[in-house]
């Protein structure tokens, strides 16, 4: 561990000497799993957002439509480029053209792709809608910083339609949403009735650990449970691989617990937040890809409200 | 996790009066190290070294609340402690003077951009020990409004303190406090620096045991983490000064950790 984190550091110390001239982007190469009849898995890399990897870091879900025929996305990736990609390889698998796009949440490698179609097809949760308004401008800047070239005519579309939970016919597909909260103010998951494919979007991380900028747990910790209650042949989580044995959703209650556990005992324990992000992490989340960058952030995310529910109030002189 | 990768082994300062004695070269190479060196370090010779280890997370996740811990405890007599980032516009975060503590601090500092963040100490050698490492940042951790600005609530909370002291052992007493302060940078339009400016803490005896000055660089709602070394048994009284000269604080009662 400490020489993971050394190499992280060197890689920082090494970026001043590195020039930051304009780099060209590459190119997306999408590579569709198919998972289930007319359900394809376009799997992100188990990383963070880096010019590396153009920010192409999150699934997307291409789904058969036949009335009219075509497809239906779930996330749209980070970018116009991103976007345009799926929704040619979208076409070729299905036949069609995008019929709708839906947005599960708010982060920008889930949904900035939206650019790349009309905003009257992408329909988002109520929460999520509000939560785009709010910060969207912000996530943009970012994402130009860090991706530059990647981002590339990328513009701000928010989604057109508001959706609604429950069960519902779209393009000809029969699917039930629900909407759920915890990982941010609005999580959409659907259920592909047709196959059983539930797609949680960021709910669920499958041996990455996830990201909790926007988290909730005390709300998000339901939401699993729900999910788990959903009859369900195989899930799609929003980063990592398919989970087609049931260890995904317990995988994710775990690491949130611990998380938890972990930083209200460091609090408790008088550790700062530095100390707190060194903390060992237990040998049964070692195929978790990410696991030291996510705890880091999540530290800086929740540690500063732990400390001002734990430690005890000094009364004046 | 040391940074002593990036620590060059500094100048050999010699003997040489400190005005005259020149700066060694930044191993972080950054454009504004002599500049800050000849303001802050001014009067006494620097050394790049890896005693002073410096403990910064891998990512900047929140620029407005970037935690830096400092551990000079293998330098004998330290009676200073800077941490400045080169590229603030508001440079130096806190100035320490460990009175009766370790020579040990944490505390979190706002990022304006991606910068060096450094820790310089002033040991009994009567020289400047530094060290530092880049920092990725997003913009604006200084020149955006505070989060209790935009909720608005500031002013319902401002100089509540929460701390908590654990006695380790027979080493010093770990300290751990936080103060709900806006720690105004005076850099958002409308609104003008106001931030805490002096902290002193003092041994149920009276004797000081660390004092500390701090600039609006410090993060909103500060939080720090200290090691002292009170004579008496006994709480620790914490003295907190701002700009508008309002004084905030209260004790602190050592508790003996629990045992895990």
């Amino acid at each position: 561990m400490r020489l993971g984190r050394r190499a992280l550091l060197a890689g920082l110390a090494a970026a001043p000497f590195a020039a930051r001239a304009e780099v060209f982007a590459g190119r997306y190469t999408l590579v569709p799993e198919a998972v289930a009849p007319g359900v394809w898995l376009v799997r992100g890399a188990d990383e963070a957002i880096s010019f590396a990897n153009g920010g192409a870091i999150a699934n997307a879900v291409i789904l058969a439509a036949s009335d009219p025929r075509g497809a239906i996305l779930v996330d749209c990736g980070p970018s116009l480029a991103y976007g345009r990609a799926l929704g040619a390889l979208a076409e070729k698998l299905t036949g069609g053209p995008v019929q709708r796009v839906f947005i599960t949440h708010l982060h920008p490698d889930h949904a900035m792709g939206a650019a790349a179609f009309p905003a009257e097809r992408i329909a988002a949760l109520p929460g999520t809608i509000k939560d785009l308004e709010r910060d969207s401008r912000g996530f943009s800047d970012a994402m130009y910083r860090i991706l530059a070239d990647w981002m590339r005519g990328t513009e701000i579309v928010l989604p057109g339609q508001t959706m609604a939970p429950g069960a519902q016919v779209v393009a000809g597909r029969r699917l039930t949403a629900y909407a759920l909260s915890g990982h941010s103010a609005g999580d959409l998951a659907l259920l592909d009735e047709a196959t059983g494919t539930l797609i949680t979007g960021d709910l669920v991380f499958h041996n990455r650990a996830p990201a909790t900028p926007h988290a909730d747990l005390a709300l998000w910790r339901p939401s699993l449970d729900a999910l788990a209650a959903i009859p369900h042949a195989r899930l799609i989580p929003g980063h990592g691989p398919l989970d087609t044995t049931g260890a995904a959703i317990p995988q994710m209650r775990d690491w949130l617990g611990w998380l938890e556990s972990t930083l209200r005992q460091a609090v408790r324990d008088g550790l700062d937040m530095g100390e707190a992000g060194d903390l060992p992490i237990p040998a049964r989340f070692d195929g978790v890809a990410m696991a030291r960058y996510e705890f880091q952030r999540s530290v800086s995310h929740l540690y500063p409200h732990l400390e001002a529910e734990i430690l005890p109030a000094v009364q004046g002189d | 996790m040391s940074l002593a990768a990036f620590a060059v082994a500094g100048g050999e300062a010699r003997a040489a009066p400190a005005h005259t004695s020149p700066l060694p070269k930044d191993p972080l190479n950054s454009p504004m190290w002599t500049y800050h060196a000849q303001r802050l370090l001014s009067g006494a010779p620097v050394v790049f070294d890896p005693a002073v280890r410096l403990i910064l997370p891998g990512v900047a996740e929140n620029q407005h609340q970037f935690p830096v811990t400092v551990d000079a405890r293998t330098l004998p007599g330290v009676t200073r402690i800077l941490i400045y980032a080169d590229l603030n516009p508001l440079t130096l975060a806190a100035d320490f003077r460990p009175t009766r503590a370790a020579p040990f601090l944490s505390l979190r500092i706002k990022l304006d951009q991606r910068t060096p963040v450094r820790a310089a100490v002033l040991a009994a050698d009567g020289k400047w020990h530094v060290n530092g490492a880049w920092v990725d940042a997003a913009g604006g951790g200084c020149s955006a409004p505070p989060l209790s600005r935009v909720k608005g609530d500031w002013a319902q909370h401002l100089g509540e303190v929460r701390g908590q002291a654990w006695r380790e052992g027979g080493g010093p007493l770990r300290l751990r406090f936080t103060v709900r302060h806006p720690m105004d940078t005076g850099l958002v339009e409308g609104i003008p620096a106001y931030n805490v400016e002096t902290i002193t803490l003092r041994g149920a005896d009276g004797a000081e045991l660390a004092r500390m000055e701090v600039q609006g660089s410090v993060s909103e709602d500060p939080a720090f983490t200290m090691l002292v070394n009170p004579v008496k048994d006994g709480p620790v009284s914490v003295s907190i000064r701002d700009t508008s000269g309002r004084e905030f604080g209260g004790k602190i009662a050592p508790q003996n950790r629990p045992t895990p």
